[in-house]
């Protein structure tokens, strides 16, 4: 083995892959946000579908977009080597699980909530990303822009109650994840000081409630609209 | 004092095991729950029953030798105390008990409530020390060292390597042991010399046990009878990650 596969494959090399694409995926989760906000506007979707337009059809968002599901898959196949091996690593289970209290709850349970986004990405990809890019939306002019009316389609969507509900349970999946993810992270990138980690939790608190929040109000407010 | 105990009973490696029920009374809240186990082992002997093994050296915390994973908590329900030093008046008349070995894949199970902590053993070889030639006793203060980078360096070297954190985390990981390891010497002069084979050899070595990877849960720093902080862990991925980009080692 090369010193660059001994180093990618040991287990804090395999952890340092998780925290940058999992930061990778935190700036991704705040852009993402910034552009849904958009939906809420009362324009009837025009500016949220010039946006989409945008987004799908500039090569240089396309480039870091292709980036971006590289990032998920390589989080996602590093995520099962870890939890594989750290199973392998107690065989045989305590009779009295280890006390509460000495971890948080999402940190132990990192792979479920994971598996939970991953579920959700698969059909959230399926219902609008792949809608954008393969599926037949009819276009819409804008005051001479063409933009094609996925708001039409994420409308369609939140005016039905279950999948309003997903989203939802969705986005409280993602807040636990990043309520231990996001300081883990800096830890993990071996950031870890007196002055500075204090504040890195707390802005991780913050953007773990602040963020899927944000997103979880969208689909609620165009369902009861 | 009056006491059920549940104690995890195997006679070696190769047997299944299983967990055996055994009662003590009249036992002094002023007791050490190792006392309190050679009172129930001189009961076990008194009827001609095999005695519960059980790892002990010191009996004054600084040896790591005792474990004992007591209701859910390595070395029991009080912070930062080991076994040992555990009394009996932390727990109340008519408690049950229950007493499993460390449980890690690294960590077999010898007999009982003893594992093979060898694996620990084996990281140090690899590089948990530093070379020092032989010769006249070095003069007092030759090498200068801070009062915090001593307190820094201390902080790290009071971990007595006796596998709580291992015992704790989900994982079985047993990084907070090998980062205080490595931040022991790494931030400290005599350390240099081998500061990045150190680093390199005794992750290795970790990985190749079968210990665990980190999920900084932070259960090793809440069991630690030492509360070592998991801050070493942090910088032994700043330690690891230079070792590994700038050695000359491919
Ligand atoms: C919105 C998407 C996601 C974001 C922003 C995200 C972010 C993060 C972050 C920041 C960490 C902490 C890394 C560290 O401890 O150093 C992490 C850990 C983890 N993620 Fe994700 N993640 C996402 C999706 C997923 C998915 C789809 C899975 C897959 C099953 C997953 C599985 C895990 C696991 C198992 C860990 C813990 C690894 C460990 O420490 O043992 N994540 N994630
Ligand atoms: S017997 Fe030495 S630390 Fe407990």
């Amino acid at each position: 083995m090369s010193w660059l596969t001994e180093t990618l494959t040991s287990t804090p090399g395999r952890k340092v892959i998780m925290a940058a694409t999992g930061i990778f995926l935190i700036l991704f989760l705040a852009v993402h946000l910034t552009g849904n906000l958009q939906l809420l506007k009362d324009d009837n979707g025009e500016s949220f579908n010039i946006y989409a337009e945008f987004m799908s059809t500039n090569p240089l968002i396309q480039f870091v977009s292709k980036g971006n599901f590289f990032f998920i898959l390589l989080h996602v196949v590093v995520s099962v080597f870890l939890t594989r091996k750290n199973q392998q690593a107690r065989p045989v289970a305590y009779k009295v699980p280890v006390k509460s209290g000495t971890s948080s709850l999402s940190s132990r349970n990192m792979g479920i909530l994971g598996t939970v986004i991953l579920v959700f990405l698969i059909i959230h990809l399926k219902g609008f990303w792949y809608e954008m890019h393969y599926g037949e939306i009819p276009y819409k002019n804008y005051d001479g822009h063409e933009a094609r009316d996925l708001y039409a389609v994420v409308d369609a969507a939140y005016s039905q109650w279950y999948w309003v509900l997903i989203y939802v349970v969705s986005m409280l999946a993602v807040a636990f994840h990043l309520s231990h993810g996001f300081q883990s992270a800096f830890q993990t990138l071996g950031m870890s000081h007196v002055k500075y980690s204090p504040a890195i939790k707390l802005l991780g608190i913050a953007f773990s409630i602040l963020v899927p929040a944000g997103f979880a109000v969208i689909p609620i407010v165009m369902f009861f609209n | 004092m009056n006491l059920t105990l549940k104690v995890w009973r195997q006679k070696n490696s190769a047997d299944k095991g299983g967990f055996e029920t055994y009662q003590v009374s009249n036992i002094s809240p002023d007791m050490s729950f190792l006392e309190m186990f050679d009172v129930l082992n001189e009961q076990l002997v008194n009827s001609d029953q095999d005695p519960i093994h059980f790892d002990h050296d010191c009996r004054e915390g600084i040896c790591g030798m005792c474990s004992l994973y007591i209701n859910g908590k390595p070395h029991g329900p009080k912070d930062a105390i080991t076994t040992c030093q555990l009394h009996m008046r932390s727990f109340s008349d008519g408690d049950t008990i229950v007493v499993e070995p460390w449980r890690a894949k690294a960590f077999p199970v010898v007999k009982d409530l003893v594992v093979d902590r060898t694996a620990f053993d084996r990281i140090i070889q690899a590089g948990g020390y530093v070379s020092i030639n032989t010769g006249g006793v070095p003069d007092a203060n030759e090498i200068p060292i801070s009062k915090e980078v001593a307190n820094e360096a201390m902080d790290a070297a009071t971990c007595i390597g006796c596998g709580a954190c291992v015992a704790a985390c989900k994982n079985a990981s047993a990084m907070l042991f090998v980062s205080a390891k490595v931040s022991q010497l790494a931030v400290l002069p005599q350390g240099q010399v081998e500061r990045k084979s150190r680093v390199e050899n005794m992750v290795a070595t970790m990985d190749a046990e079968g210990f665990g990877a980190c999920t900084n849960t932070g259960a090793c720093e809440a069991v630690c009878p030492k509360e070592i902080s998991i801050t070493n862990i942090a910088r032994m991925n700043r330690e690891y990650f230079q070792a590994k980009i700038s050695s000359k080692k491919i």
